[in-house]
């Protein structure tokens, strides 16, 4: 990939960036286990080639695809994003990949597909955190349909110019900047176009806690913490959280007229 | 088993005394050398509050050390340990206050009435306080039967501190080191309660060993 060619986004932030070390050795991936350390030590398992990504429900071109099919049509760019996740800790983070919205189109969905459903590979022997009922495997996470053509939703391949490591979820993971980090599912196998609300893994485990939407929101505390501050990796005074991580200009007209509280 | 003189008082106590600093060594060593991950203020934070909770267990280990194994001299150091857990929850609870909420203290009194895990986390250390102030021997002699009375505190405590850990890690399935915990913490309120009901029920000391092989 020519990724020196590789233009700014208008999208990305001039923040400064998380060192490469700390965003690849301090992940939540339960997949290969609940420590934040565990991921860089034990994703080695995972085999990233070949690779392949179903796509199947409500669109007129389904079907299963290897990935560098799913990759080629789309050119690389870089996109620096701030990653909120939902414990209170923040990263910026230059990944490398392509728009959501131009990979979904490719399969024209019809009109009945109203939310779009990602699936994580399962198998145990490759990521043994799954030996452990943890979570309810596969991991499943959904967007609205609208906010999966924003263009702010993307397709990660990469970051800082390299190949995604495996436990920042290569091959292909979604990041959705404005939502708490669990939204931004790694190791994609599927892709499903459906017709309601899908559940999410999260979600089903503690729905209380953790909602479909789960944008960032300040003003919307966790059952356990307060969501007003965060704290920088990197940094030693926390910081205010922004309304939507601070992507409130790009996406709020997504949820005009919905009680975020109710919505949360 | 005992430990002989002087080697008990001129070696054993003190080296238990300086392995009990040895986790606080290790974290400012750590932050020294940023040797503690992405996050080392959430490490530190952590660290100081599970080594509060390990000098609990330490602390209610030692009678029952005495009871199955005759070692009596633990009880001279049950005191050094049960002041090392409040040294380590009070590092914790001011790790908190500091470096989580940065003293703001609207926030921290909000935090503690509305978030389950932290009032369980602030009741457990305020009824360990009266414990550390009333652990000198004047203060003993002062309360006599009282003392005895007053330092069962300890089993509540200890049980909310449990609490504390297992509410945090509960609904991001990070229940593993809090289970441990548990576990540790009931086997050595079992014992108690298994002692108190063969006082109650002297009936009981033939039944017992039947009912553990059973278990």
């Amino acid at each position: 990939l020519p990724l020196a060619a590789q233009a700014k986004s208008a999208f990305s932030t001039d923040e400064g960036q998380t060192p490469y070390k700390d965003v690849t050795t301090y992940n939540n991936f339960y997949e290969f286990g609940t420590d934040k350390r565990d991921p860089a030590e034990y994703a080695g398992s995972l085999v990233t080639s070949p690779w392949n990504v179903t796509v199947d429900g409500e669109c007129e071109k389904p079907g299963t695809f290897a990935l560098e099919d799913i990759i080629k049509p789309h050119g690389s760019e870089e996109r620096i994003y701030r990653l909120r996740c939902v414990e209170g800790w923040s990263m910026v983070i230059p990944w490398n990949g392509f728009q959501l919205s131009a990979l979904l189109k490719r399969f024209q969905p019809t009109s009945k597909a109203k939310y779009v459903r990602f699936e994580t590979l399962r198998d145990p022997k490759q990521m043994p955190g799954q030996k452990r009922n943890v979570l309810d495997w596969p991991y499943v996470e959904g967007l609205r349909m609208d906010e999966a053509m924003h263009p702010l939703a993307f397709m990660a391949t990469g970051l800082y110019g390299k190949e995604l490591p495996n436990q920042n979820g290569a091959p292909l993971r979604l990041v959705v900047p404005w939502k708490y980090g669990f939204k931004s599912i790694k190791s994609i196998v599927r892709i499903s176009f459906v017709e309601t609300q899908p559940g999410t893994s999260w979600g089903r485990s503690a729905p209380s806690e953790y909602g479909f939407y789960s944008n960032v929101n300040p003003e919307v505390d966790h059952p356990r913490w307060s969501q007003k501050r965060e704290r920088r990796i990197g940094e030693f005074l926390k910081r205010p959280t922004l309304m939507f991580n601070g992507y409130a200009d790009q996406v709020a007209s997504l949820y005009s007229g919905m009680d975020l509280r109710k919505h949360f | 088993m005992q430990i002989r003189e002087p080697y008990f008082s001129k070696v054993f106590k003190p080296a238990v005394f300086v392995l009990a600093l040895t986790p606080l060594a290790w974290m400012v060593w750590g932050v020294w050398q940023d040797a503690l991950g992405a996050n080392p203020i959430e490490y530190v934070t952590r660290s100081l509050g599970e080594w509060a909770l390990r000098f609990l267990l330490f602390t209610l280990l030692i009678s029952p050390l005495r009871r199955a194994a005759g070692w009596t001299q633990g009880m001279r150091l049950r005191r050094m340990l049960g002041l090392f857990a409040f040294f380590y929850g009070a590092l914790h609870l001011l790790s908190y206050l500091w470096l989580d909420q940065f003293f703001d203290w609207a926030e921290i009194w909000k935090d503690i009435l509305k978030r389950p895990f932290i009032t369980v986390g602030m009741l457990a250390f305020l009824l360990m306080t009266p414990l550390a102030l009333t652990s000198f021997k004047a203060a003993m002699r002062k309360l006599g039967r009282n003392w005895q009375r007053l330092h069962t505190l300890i089993y509540p405590l200890t049980s909310l501190a449990v609490l504390h850990f297992w509410w945090l890690a509960e609904s991001k399935e990070r229940l593993a080191m809090p289970l441990v915990y548990a576990v540790l913490l009931a086997v050595l309120l079992g014992e108690r309660v298994l002692r108190w009901l063969q006082r109650k029920m002297p009936l009981l000391r033939l039944e017992l060993p039947r009912v553990l092989r059973r278990s």
